[in-house]
């Protein structure tokens, strides 16, 4: 069965290989929430808009 | 050859590959194609420089949902066969085409390229790219799959919550005549093939003898369940799985068909009426409650079954609608609160049904599979919306007014709610018979009651 330690966000492999996935899982992570994070602020400023007004 | 790349055995990951690298690739297309429910905002400005109708702007809209169903429970077998990385890159490549095929339509004042290219190719990429991450997060996350599939689910929801001030935002930008819609669409063609690459090129598939880190699957001694798609659909677990799916789709789309305008004529006559604006935002709410339900409950699930789940989005649900007909136009926040629960129901019911369907029929062709029963969110699309319109049409017409033109929906609602919640009692483990022969190890699920799978 091939196991993989360094897979979970905060694994402790330390390789060229691992820092490299590591910063791939920021960038991947980043890539979708970005935008996602737009929209969220997007609907909450309506929102205070609608209700808190 | 270039389009080897596409290739299943390309998409296998090496050893040290991330699991969490596959939700952001599956969440890169899902928010993508859950633009779809944003369409409206072209809507008045299509109508005023085409000259459309508000029906015939929203045909491009409703064949896209059409096609949606379609290619979902068509397509899914060859999505299953062909791996994930070939199913983002032809939702990518139809999604995008779609707008593109709109851009010209609209440059050129020809409105059946907008319905030919957003209607029936984007509608084509909305389809597969939908179930496209399903059965490869299941098999990244056995551990976990309600939390898996409930990230990208949600993602569709969030899809609008990216777009809608995004379009609106360009269409300000580049104007609202056919020149600047057009532009509006071909960008969007352009970004949203761009974002979606993210997901073609990162998406792998785990090698077959890999497993989860920390505590293992429960598989060894276990019998594996694999069920194939033809098969699922002899079985009366799919049909169950259907109509809860179907009724519980049903009674969310009665409240959000017509959220804006229920909420409004609800307390018209009190002393505090609901505001065009504060309606507006209520909507608002819904969106955010249906997406956070998508990953909250479905999360929840892996912790407390996929059969309890749904007995809280079922009965909950039914008590929460008969809550809202009893206290009629009392109280604003008890009626805001329900529905904005039922809509977080709504959501967890799309999100935990992948999972559901792993626990009865093992992650073989869990991906069909779920296409195949997302016909049954096309049928429900259309009896909800008919539900509640006819009803409150009839009661207009009949002389009632506030309150009273949805509390004989608000009772059917909840009728159908119970209806599904004892189509779950019914629920059991499919029969082995059906089970794929000499098909086991890492593409099977544990055998087991689907109430105490996902701890």
């Amino acid at each position: 069965m091939t196991e993989q330690r360094s897979e979970e966000p905060g694994g402790s492999a330390t390789s060229p290989v691992a820092e490299r996935r590591r910063g791939l899982l920021v960038l991947a992570w980043l890539w979708v929430g970005l935008p996602f994070a737009y929209g969220a602020f997007e609907l909450a400023r309506k929102l205070v808009q609608l209700f808190g007004a | 050859m270039a389009l080897s790349f596409l290739d299943r055995s390309r998409t296998v990951a090496p050893p040290d590959w991330s699991r969490w690298l596959v939700p952001p690739a599956a969440l890169a297309v899902h928010l993508a194609i859950g633009q779809v429910y944003a369409w409206s905002v072209f809507k008045p400005p299509l109508e005023g420089s085409l000259g459309l109708s508000g029906t015939q702007s929203a045909l491009p809209f409703q064949l896209a949902i059409v096609m949606l169903g379609l290619s979902a429970a068509f397509g899914g077998t060859l999505v299953e066969r062909n791996g994930p990385r070939w199913a983002m890159f032809v939702s990518m490549t139809c999604f995008s085409s779609g707008f593109l095929i709109s851009a010209l339509g609209v440059a050129t004042e020809q409105f059946w390229l907008v319905v030919l290219g957003y209607g029936v190719v984007g509608g084509v990429g909305l389809g597969i790219g939908y179930i496209s991450p399903v059965s490869t997060l299941i098999k990244w996350f056995p551990d976990r799959p309600g939390m898996a599939t409930g990230i990208a689910i949600m993602g569709f929801g969030g899809g609008a919550l990216i777009a809608s001030p995004w379009s609106a935002q360009m269409l300000e930008w580049f104007g609202t005549g056919s020149g600047g819609i057009a532009t509006t669409m071909l960008v969007h063609g352009v970004v949203y093939f761009g974002f979606m690459g993210l997901g073609v090129v990162l998406v792998r598939v785990p090698a077959p003898d890999w497993t989860p880190p920390g505590t293992p699957v429960e598989q060894a001694g276990g019998r594996t369940i694999a069920v194939s798609a033809n098969n699922a659909l002899r079985t009366p677990q799919f049909w169950l799985l259907w109509l809860i799916l179907c009724l519980n789709v049903t009674a969310g789309i009665g409240i959000l068909e017509k959220a804006s305008p229920m909420i409004t004529e609800f307390f018209r006559d009190t002393a505090m009426p609901v505001s065009a604006a504060a309606a507006a935002g209520f909507v608002g709410l819904l969106s955010l409650t249906n997406m956070l339900g998508r990953f909250v409950w479905s999360s929840t699930s892996d912790v407390v079954g996929r059969k309890n789940i749904y007995r809280m989005y079922l009965g909950v649900g039914a008590l929460l609608y008969l809550a809202i007909a009893l206290t009629t136009n009392s109280s604003t926040l008890v009626f805001v609160l329900c529905a904005a629960l039922i809509l977080s129901f709504y959501g967890g019911g799309f999100a935990t049904i992948p999972a559901y369907l792993k626990d009865l029929f093992g992650t073989y062709e869990v991906g069909a599979i779920h296409g195949r029963l997302l016909t049954a969110w096309s049928t429900a699309g259309v009896l909800g919306p008919l539900i509640v319109n006819a009803i409150a049409d009839s009661q207009e017409a009949a002389g009632k007014q506030g309150p009273d033109l949805y509390g004989m929906s608000l009772l059917i609602m909840m009728g159908l709610l119970i209806v599904g919640f004892v189509a779950n009692e019914f629920v059991r483990p499919v029969h082995p018979r059906f089970h794929e022969p000499g098909v086991g190890g890492s593409e099977g699920a544990t055998a087991g009651d689907p109430a105490k799978e996902g701890r």
